[in-house]
């Protein structure tokens, strides 16, 4: 059995930032990610980051996560395993996990789930067709392991991720036939909208797609216009070729684990879906389970990286470990929270956390 | 496809080893999941569904929908999106389920 | 309108357009963030003390345009490529506009290249002055384009070579 003080599961922008904040307390930290690198979904992440300084503004995800963990390592009483999938959390407080074909018991005085969100899908006919892909999964592809998805790529969904990854799979080379949006508005930031339109990629608005098609693997989508009611409008169908559709219509939490430890939960829409019950400090209705990222309900990475250090700081507290700092980081990264909520962007998160917090 | 040159990025890739696909022999890097080899080399059906027989590839690529099962060395229901390449290993479309109890 | 198109109206545009006096007097920047986000490295990027502070790191930025000499900093900083330099005085028939540009192939200084507007049609030609790295965002190179200065406030990226 290996015993810690703090166990943090999932070693993205949330996970190392709560490492950092605990372990800067003098806690023992165990840090945990499935995959065999760290900074999560930061890896794929080209682009620059909006926020303050703090949150690393101006610099690319990518190199975020290079940063983070170089800190990482600067504390001698965080241990980083990689390669570990975290199975369960049983009744007595113990979490297991695969680690190197072997089963890791782990008890820890707390632990912080920082596990993510895996992406939505959507149902139209032939949405199975091999070419259809989340459109992290094709930044993973791209940015990570530099394959290229195909040629044409037809993207479904003008939020961030959508309007991010189609500007990205430009830089790597491939065209994109069009951006297709439900909604009557585009639902990212308008600064990444301008750059793929002056690219000359189109943006579809009040369109869905209506169905995919392809032998075998997909070769095109027919899309059509929605009316006010959001009902397809016979007659406004287009036929768009493209050798690959993206789906990027949003992220659900990564929340087994919290289920599973029997931790109150409630379905919040603007949230992603299921998300935890937790107060101000990320703790949830089990006291030794503290939630921060996109688990606790899908957001900007910036705003993961701060909940990530709240996290950190109040489970550490919470075991008696203390500094003299601890009221004022927690108080600065406490505004720094609300103040990256506070604009009209940050209007869907409030009116979410309302219903939680 | 692979991306050779990237305005921001530069791709470490491993050593270049030959894999076999459905008994063709393949190239892909070490260490690169067993999907991005596959797509590199214009394989994207990956697997058929258990009822209708339908041709499927990857959908999430970091291991989390199930969409990317394969038989990796007779061993069905691996998810190739994140099971690294190793020189020399037997990939095989998966049908169905997959058989999990070896045939001898 | 740029909420459903991406493209900034023309009322956008002539709400961030420096006055025709300062226009006319040398390089400036045009900040072309139209949306409240939380973001502010334009702020922190500028040397000059011609970005304002933030007051809520939501509000959209504000330039005094008096004091931009139009170093061009903030456009390499900019997370969003919302920010562009233009200047009326490069020649007595050309004007300058500066871009960030993050693809490939960066274009070669001299060369000619396919001039776009906010919605990527080619509406000219401009011809690559420069190309310029600011130190630590070396990766978003920023191009130095005279186009005709009818064009200065309508070119926003290039198309180098074929397809982009």
């Amino acid at each position: 059995m290996l015993k810690t003080d703090i166990a943090i599961i999932g070693a993205g922008p949330a996970g190392l930032n709560a490492a950092i904040s605990a372990a800067s307390m003098g806690a023992g930290v165990l840090l945990l990610d499935r995959d065999e690198f760290v900074g999560g979904q930061l890896i794929k992440q080209t682009h620059k980051f909006f926020g303050s300084r703090e949150q690393h503004a101006s610099t690319r995800g990518i190199d975020i996560a290079g940063l983070l963990h170089e800190k990482v390592k600067e504390y001698k009483n965080i241990e980083l395993r990689l390669g570990a999938t975290v199975l369960g959390y049983y009744p007595d407080g113990v979490i297991t996990a695969e680690y190197q074909g072997r089963l890791l018991k782990i008890k820890a005085q707390r632990y912080i789930v920082a596990t993510g969100a895996a992406e939505k899908s959507l149902p139209f006919p032939n949405n199975d067709l091999p070419g259809i892909y989340g459109a992290g999964a094709v930044q993973t592809l791209t940015n990570v392991y530099g394959v290229l998805p195909g040629q044409r790529v037809l993207m479904v969904g003008s939020g961030n991720i959508g309007l991010i990854v189609s500007y990205q799979l430009m830089q790597a080379g491939v065209e994109v036939a069009g951006i297709v949006e439900a909604a009557p508005n585009i639902g990212g930031y308008l600064v990444h909208a301008a750059k793929i339109r002056r690219a000359g990629v189109p943006v579809f608005t009040s369109h869905t797609i209506k169905e995919a098609y392809g032998d075998s693997v997909v070769q095109g989508a027919v899309i059509w216009q929605l009316d006010e009611k959001w009902q397809p409008v016979p007659g406004t169908e287009k036929d768009i070729k493209a050798d690959v559709i993206c789906v990027a219509v949003g992220l659900t939490p990564l929340t087994e684990l919290l289920w599973q430890a029997g931790c109150k939960m409630k379905f919040v829409s603007q949230l992603g879906g299921h998300v935890p019950v937790r107060d101000e400090n990320m703790m949830t209705t089990m006291p030794d389970i503290y939630v921060a990222g996109d688990v606790s309900g899908v957001e900007e990475a910036s705003a993961a990286m701060v909940e990530g250090k709240i996290a950190g700081l109040c489970a550490a507290a919470s075991i008696g470990c203390s500094t003299g700092e601890f009221d004022e980081l927690r108080s600065r990264a406490l505004s720094q929270l609300a103040e990256l909520r506070s604009g009209p962007a940050g209007e869907k998160i409030r009116s979410g956390l309302k219903l939680l917090v | 496809m692979r991306i050779e040159e990237h305005p921001v990025l530069t791709f470490q890739r491993g050593e270049k080893v030959k894999f076999y696909f459905d008994g063709k022999e393949i190239e892909g890097y070490e260490g690169e999941p067993i999907a991005a080899a596959l797509h590199a080399a214009g394989v994207r059906i990956l697997r058929h569904s258990h009822k209708k027989n339908r041709p499927r590839g990857f959908y999430c690529a970091i291991g989390n929908c199930s969409s990317c099962l394969m038989v990796v060395d007779g061993t069905p229901n691996v998810r190739v999106c994140v099971e690294k390449l190793k020189a020399g290993m037997r990939v095989e479309t998966q049908q169905g389920r997959g058989e999990l109890i070896a045939k001898d | 309108m740029l909420i459903k198109t991406g493209v900034p109206t023309e009322g956008d545009i002539q709400r961030v357009t420096p006055s025709p006096e300062r226009m006319a007097g040398g390089p400036v920047a045009v900040i072309e963030c139209f949306q409240k986000i939380p973001c502010n490295p334009c702020y922190l990027s500028c040397k000059q003390g011609a970005i304002e502070e933030f007051k809520d790191i939501n509000d959209l930025p504000g330039i005094d345009h008096g004091k931009c000499t139009g170093c061009g900093i903030c456009i390499a900083n900019c997370p969003g490529l919302a920010i562009f330099v233009v200047d009326y005085t490069y020649s007595d028939n050309e004007g300058l506009v500066k871009i960030p540009y993050e693809y490939l192939p960066v274009p070669e200084v001299n060369s000619r290249v396919a001039a776009l507007n906010r919605e990527g049609q080619e509406i000219g030609t401009a011809r690559v002055v420069k190309v310029q790295r600011i130190k630590g965002q070396e990766r978003t190179p920023v191009i130095w384009l005279a186009v005709p200065r009818d064009l200065v406030m309508s070119v926003r990226n290039i198309r180098v070579g074929g397809q982009q």
